[in-house]
This record gives C-alpha cells, structure tokens and sequence, in this order.
C-alpha cells in the first residue's frame, strides 16, 4: 500500500469502559477526496486525532504518508494541515495572528493564497478571536490550512459552521488543492457535502467500519424519495416492484424507490398525468435505515435525521 | 415561498414588565447554588479559618493592656503602618484586630464576590450557556438577579461566621454583629460593581479584570488616606484624611467597630449597593447577550516575526501576567524594603514576636530575620505565578487550543518547553525585581547600601530553587494526573506557604516543615549561604520536569 495516503487496520482505541474505535479499517488512496461519514459520536473525531497523533491507538495498524503518526508527528505534520470541527483560538490573538501562526508552524504558508482566501471567505482578520463566531473560526482554521501547501489535508466536519455561500467557497478551495495533487479526508455527517466533493466514502459506525466504497456504488443500496400529485388517480401504484413506505391519497402518493426501479415507476407515473413531483436524492439518513434500521435507537435516527437535514 | 402573504397580521405582544423580567430567577438561583456547592462554601469555610487564626494570634500576641498600647503606639504615628495595615482607634484587642485584619478580609470578600458575579453572568454567555438558558422562560433580568442572590447570601455566610468567631472569643457583642455587618456591606458593595462591570466589559476576563482593579482602587485609595490621617492626642487613635471615604473597604474601616461603633456607617454600603445593582439592571436593558458596552479594538492583521513560534505565543499569552505579577510584587518589596528600618521598633512591641522571627534562622539580628521573613513570602508569591504559568498548559489543552498547535510541526516538548521557558525566566526576573526594589528601597530610607542591599536580593534569588520545585511539581502532574493538576498545583503552593513559610509562627514540628521546599531555602542573611540544599532542590526541580514531559510525551490529550 505505497500509494495509499492513509492505511488503517484494525484500528481499536478505549477510553476506560468506553470502546471509540472497534477494530476500525480505512484506506485513502493518493490524491483523493476521501468522504468519512457517520452519525455523531461514531468515532470520526478520535480516528482524526490518532491520525494526528494526539492520541494513541491501543490496537491497529496506522500508516499516515508513509510513516507512524505517534512517533514520526512532527515530520508529518509538516505535510499535513488539520481543520478541527470545533476551532478553539487564542482570545487575545487576532484571526489574522492566529492564521500566520498556525500557518508558520506547520511549515510556512503562501501569503497571495492567504490574502485570496480572506477576501472569499469574507473574514475580518483584524478582529480578536474572542470575538469570532464559531463559523468564523472555523474560516480561521480552513484559511490556515489551504494557505499551507501541504500533501494532505484532514477535515474535521470543517464546514458545520459555514453558511451555504461559505460552504461553495469551502468546495471550491479542496477542488483547487486536489487538482494539485493534494489528499484530502474529509469528515461529516452531511452526505450531500461529501457527495458533491467525493471520490470514495467509508462509512463508520459505533467505531467499525460500516460500508466503503464510491459514492455510485453506495447509491444503489440507496432509495429515491418521490412525492408525485397527478391528474388520474394512483390507484394500484404500491403493487409495482421496488417500491417502498408507499402513501396513496387518491391523486397524490409518496413513497420511496429503489435506483433499479426508478425507470419503471416514471414510466407508469407518466400515463397518470403527472402535475407535480418532486424527488429527494437519497439521504444518509436513509443509507443507515436501509442498512440498519431496526439496529438504530430512536436517538441515533433522531440524529442522523436532523444532520441529513 | 408565498407565506408573506398568507402570515397572519403581526400582532404585539403586550409589553412585559416587573416581575416577568424575574421569572425563573428562583430556577437560576438553585442552579447557580448548585454549580457552587463545592466553590462558595469554601470560601466561607476558608474566610472563618482565617479568622480563627487572626484572632487566636492577636490575642496572642498582644495580650496584656502594655503590648495593645505599645502596639498602638507604634502603629499610629507610623505612616508606612497605617498605609499597609489601617487606620488604628484605640487600644481594645477588638479594636487592634480591626486595624490589622478587616483591610485584608474587605479585599478576601470582594475578590469572592466579584468572581461569583461573572461567574453566573459574564462566564455563562461566555460559553454559551446564557443564550440556551435565555431561550428558555427566564425573565431578562433573572440571571443577574440569581447571580446577586447567590453573592448576597455567601456574604451573609461570611458575615455571620464573623459574628460567631468574635463573640467566641469573648469580644463585645455589638462591635462583633457591626464587624460582620461591615464586612457583608463590603461584599455586597463589590457584587453590585462587579454586576456593572460584567456589563460593561466584553469579556469574562475583562470584567473580572476591571473589577479587580475597582477592589485595587479602593484599597489604595484608603491606604492614602490612612496613611495622610492625623494622630489624635491620645497618641493611639488616627483620623484617616477624605480618601479613606471615597472606598467601600475604607468605609468599613471607619465603621470602628469595637471603637466607637459607627452604626450608620452601614448606610453606605446600603446605598452603594442599591445603586450599582440599579445601574447593572439599566445596562442590562441596553445590552445584547454576549456583547459587551465597551467595544474591542481591532488589532494587526498579521503576526508580527515575534508571534511566530511557540515561545513567542507563550510569552504573547503569559505576558499580562508577567507584568501584572512583577508590578505587585516590586510595589511589595519596595514598601518592605522602605519599613526594613522601622522594624526594629515594631517587633520590640511584642516579646513573642521576637521569638517568632527568632525560631526562622539562627540570627540575632532582627532586620535580618525580617528580610529572611518577607523575601520568602515574595518567593510564595513568585511560586503562585509559577504555579499558574505551568498550568497553562494543562489550560490551554483543556479549551482545546493545545490541538490545533500540536497538529503543525511542534513537537509537544516543544510546546511544553515554550511555556516554561516563560516560568523560569519569569520567575528569576520577579525575584531579582523583588529583591532589587527592596534593597533600594532599604537603601533609600536608611542609607545603608554596601553589604544590606546584597542581603536583601540574595535573599530574594535564592527562593527560586524552591519555586522551581514547586514549578517541576506541576509539570509532573500535567503529564500524569492531567485531570488533577489544577488542584495539586495549588494545592502544593498551599501547603508550601502554610508549612513554610508561615509554619514557625504555627509551631508545627519540623518534619511538617521540611515537607515545603522552601523550608529548605538557606535563611540568607540570617544564615550562610549554603550550595547542598540549593543544588538538591535544584536537582529535584529538574527530575520532576523531566517526568512530565516524558509522561506528556506519552499519554492522551485529556479535554
């Protein structure tokens, strides 16, 4: 696995009687946007900072650029820039001192990128951290880590503070780095996000690796959400294959609809007249009911519902 | 989206007023009482054992009618004893134990107060805890409010303990209920300007900042007027000149309990109370959540060279207190350094004092003893901003900005390293200003240069072995005990000072002595100066270092 920008394998980290990660495996291929997706407290964070190195690992396998995260740190953080989810700064220090800090200790950082990305992300960086808010911190930290020219880049749910017009900056900026050359893992619980960034996704779970793969790979274990008002009445329309949750009311239904079978219902939905429609792409949430739906608790559904939005 | 159209005509609510402002205060009251179950009631136990200890100590001391009077005599006329202790009015032992103690609890009670203020108002929006608990039904000026209450009663606690411990000791039931109501008045005084200042700041910080130097204000601006008073013909009672007058600690000198008993008094506090507490409401009005009243300038938009590393972001977070730390001390040593030559006269009024400085160093000579005495009490201090350097780091990890740093190029003993480099140097520099401003200051009213200057900043640099160690203690307990490095590293200081430094004044044998390292400081000058003991602790400073940043090196980031 020389290519491989990260290699993990069985991967097990505890925290006293709690297990974060359980025999955990992940691969990020060289010059990759790697989506990491999974409900909160999957274990997202802790792989991050055992990436990172600033925590050990009990058990496993971790190769990070070629080397051990915990003993060769300082070498490869030299390569790497780390966006945290949560950006905590220096009170006292302004958002400007904080990215040519942290841009500085990493290794340098290019000072035209720096001054392109404070102006599209619109960040005042003469005002004190203090009075940031979270989003904006978290521009401090992104600002930081694309002004580094580094191989890797690890995102931490980087964009959870962003507003929308941020979150097409923040695409547009791991598109510049990758075209480069650049690996880039990016965490979230928002597979849109992931979706319209990724090359490959893995999917964790209670600390295991729950799925991995390419994101058209992925979507065929996925519904199409449809919700359809038509002129002719939908009577017979739960009898066709591959469709699920189905709700009729004389001339309006919703249901949800495998990838193989989408064809089909269009077909059928045509000759009834359709007024209007309107489909949802599959959503993570769906992708953990699918998979695992009578295993979640209701918390965990709560959950993943409110992160797919 | 059409709902413009569809939304109902917007109706007003009807304007809340009085008592729907409050709401949910009682609910915040028991949460803040909650969160303080542990800290408040500390204090107050703390502020009691303090008392214990003075009063069983003045009386003591000055037993006999011929010691008060001698005391009196002495402290009056002296305008450095005024300024440094208070005013004094009359030779009863209640009376002598106003002059030497309120000043110090007046500030202990405003420090306790206004720490509990933006504790439960500045902090909570702070963190963000204000804006969910604001969301929920809770009257706007109801987190104030329960934070006043809650101020309120611990001084209420505080005062009523006073009461006890006084009429314990047999001193006059009136003067000891007007002591303890004086010294609530103080608290509450400073709760309603730290109420205003938590308004006006934009950070917890900044408020607790500006209302500490409020409680530094008042007592300088009382130890001026103290110190300008007037000595009444008796010879044992003063009259403080206006200033006293303009400071709530001032004011509750002037209360003379125990001499005089001026009851009316108390209608000050009453009605500085009520009017910061009425101007905090007002400012509370106009104020967003999380907003402070005075604005933060804007500051450079990029890293000076300096910043740029991790000694230059230490020393740019350390460096407040640093100077702040330097500025006491030396104004400290300065005023020792300046009453060096007046303490021969003043330890005469005692015998046992005599003793008592007799038992720290095998010196006959006083104004030895004295410098031995007080330099090492600046080196407790000095251990104090050490002890708070070294636990930066444990800070800086528990809010989460120890990661974004550890994850460029810093190697975490790099990290570690920065900081202390900060702390050691620090540390030399305050004991060298320490002891050079008392040297001067010595030299200044007596004359005397040549051999008592040396004295007295040999007796100062020496204390840093014992710091160290005291330093080397915390970073050993960052790196294994992450979660109880806060608690050990003040807790050590706490017991260096008690077994220390002020052991001998408690008589405790000496293998509770030997337990603080700085029992183990040569007692320059009233000693030789001795190589072993300092190399030993010097040794053992820098094995208990290394321990830790091998165990940093090893564990965990604990937020």
């Amino acid at each position: 696995m020389t290519d491989a920008a990260i290699h993990v394998a069985g991967l097990t980290k505890t925290f006293g009687p709690v297990t974060a990660l359980d025999r955990f495996d992940l691969d990020v291929a060289t010059g990759e946007v790697h989506g990491f997706l999974g409900p909160n407290g999957a274990g997202k964070s802790t792989t991050i900072r055992i990436l990172l190195g600033l925590l050990r690992r009990d058990r496993g396998e971790v190769v990070l650029l070629g080397g051990d995260p915990w003993h060769d740190a300082v070498a490869l953080h030299r390569r790497l820039a780390y966006v945290p989810g949560d950006v905590h700064l220096w009170p006292s220090l302004t958002g400007g001192e904080a990215i040519d800090l942290l841009g500085e200790l990493r290794g340098g950082l290019d000072q035209r990128r720096r001054a392109e990305l404070i102006e599209r992300f619109r960040l005042d960086p003469t005002k004190r951290c203090s009075t940031y808010s979270k989003g904006n911190r978290q521009k401090v930290a992104i600002i930081s880590a694309f002004s580094s020219r580094v191989e890797l880049y690890l995102l931490d749910e980087p964009t959870s503070g962003l507003d929308p017009l941020m979150d097409t900056v923040f695409q547009a900026c791991v598109r510049d780095v990758t075209a480069e050359g650049s690996t880039v893992l990016l965490s979230s619980h928002i597979l849109a996000e992931v979706e319209a960034l990724g090359d490959r996704i893995t999917i964790i779970r209670d600390g295991r690796r729950v799925e991995s793969g390419t994101l058209t790979e992925l979507r065929h274990l996925t519904r199409t959400s449809i919700s359809v008002a038509t002129v002719r009445p939908l009577e017979g329309l739960a009898a066709l294959a591959g469709l699920h949750d189905v709700e009729v009311e004389g001339t309006h239904a919703r249901f949800e609809v495998e990838p193989d079978a989408l064809g089909a219902v269009q077909r059928w939905l045509a000759d009834r007249e359709v007024l209007a429609l309107t489909s949802s792409p599959p959503t993570l949430q769906q992708l953990f009911l699918r998979h695992y739906g009578e295993r979640l608790t209701e918390d965990e559904v709560a959950d993943v519902a409110e992160a797919a939005r | 989206m059409t709902t413009d159209t569809l939304a109902p005509p917007e109706t007003t609510l009807p304007a809340t007023a009085g008592s729907s402002e409050l709401t949910g205060t009682v609910r915040l009251l028991r949460l803040a009482a909650r969160r303080d179950r542990i800290l408040l009631p500390v204090w107050v136990v703390s502020l009691g054992v303090l008392w214990l200890a003075s009063v069983a100590s003045i009386a003591g001391l000055y037993g006999s009618e011929a010691d008060r009077v001698q005391y009196a005599v002495t402290v009056a006329p002296s305008v450095i004893a005024r300024a440094f202790e208070g005013p004094i009015f009359g030779t009863s032992l209640g009376a002598i134990l106003m002059t030497e103690t309120f000043g110090m609890f007046g500030v202990l009670v405003a420090i306790m107060s206004l720490q509990a203020i933006v504790r439960h108002t500045r902090l909570e929006e702070e963190t963000g805890r204000a804006e969910l608990v604001g969301s929920a039904v809770v009257g706007r000026h109801a987190p104030l409010t329960a934070a006043l209450l809650l101020t309120f009663a611990a001084n209420l606690a505080v005062g009523a303990l006073t009461v006890v411990i006084l009429l314990a000791y047999d001193l006059p039931v009136a003067g000891s209920l007007l002591a303890g109501l004086l010294l609530m008045g103080v608290g509450w005084s400073f709760a309603g300007i730290a109420a205003i200042t938590a308004q006006v700041s934009a950070s917890a910080r900044g408020a607790n900042g500006l209302a500490g130097s409020v409680v530094g204000l008042a007592y300088f601006l009382r130890a001026v007027g103290d110190g300008l008073g007037e000595v009444a013909a008796s010879g044992v009672e003063v009259s403080s000149a206006w200033p006293s007058w303009l400071s709530p600690i001032g004011w509750g000198q002037q209360g003379r309990a125990f001499a005089g008993d001026r009851w009316w008094v108390l209608a000050l506090f009453a009605v500085l109370a009520v009017a910061t507490v009425a101007v905090a409401f007002a400012l509370t009005r106009h104020r967003d959540v999380g907003v402070g009243m005075r604005p933060v300038r804007p500051g450079p938009a990029h890293a000076s060279a300096a910043l740029r590393s991790p000694v230059g972001l230490a020393w740019r977070l350390q460096r407040g207190s640093v100077l702040g730390w330097s500025v006491g001390l030396v104004i400290a040593a300065a005023v020792f350094g300046a009453i060096g030559d007046e303490v021969d006269a003043f330890l005469e009024t005692s015998d046992e004092l005599v003793e008592l400085f007799a038992q720290l160093g095998g010196s006959e000579v006083l104004v030895d003893l004295f410098i031995v005495f007080l330099m090492g009490l600046l080196a407790v201090a000095v251990a104090a901003f050490a002890v708070q350097g070294v636990l930066r780091l444990r800070n800086e990890e528990l809010a989460g900005r120890a990661e974004p740093l550890l994850s460029t190029a810093v190697a975490r003993t790099r990290w570690m390293a920065s900081h202390l480099t900060v702390v050691v140097a620090g540390s030399v520099g305050m004991l060298l200003a320490v002891g050079l401003a008392a040297g001067t200051a010595y030299g200044l009213v007596t004359g005397e240069w040549g051999s008592r200057f040396t004295d007295w900043v040999l007796a100062a640099v020496v204390g840093v072995a014992a710091v160290w160690v005291l330093a080397g203690l915390v970073v050993a307990a960052v790196g294994l005990l992450p979660r109880w490095a806060t608690a050990i590293g003040w807790g050590a200081l706490g017991v260096s000072l008690v077994m220390g430094q002020l052991g001998a004044l408690f008589e405790l044998p000496q293998w509770v002595l030997n337990v603080s390292p700085f029992t183990h400081v040569p007692a320059v000058p009233a000693e030789q100066l001795e190589w072993l003991p300092l190399l030993v602790l010097l040794a053992v400073a820098a094995g208990l270092t290394t321990i830790g940043l091998v165990a940093l090196r090893r564990r965990d980031l604990v937020t």
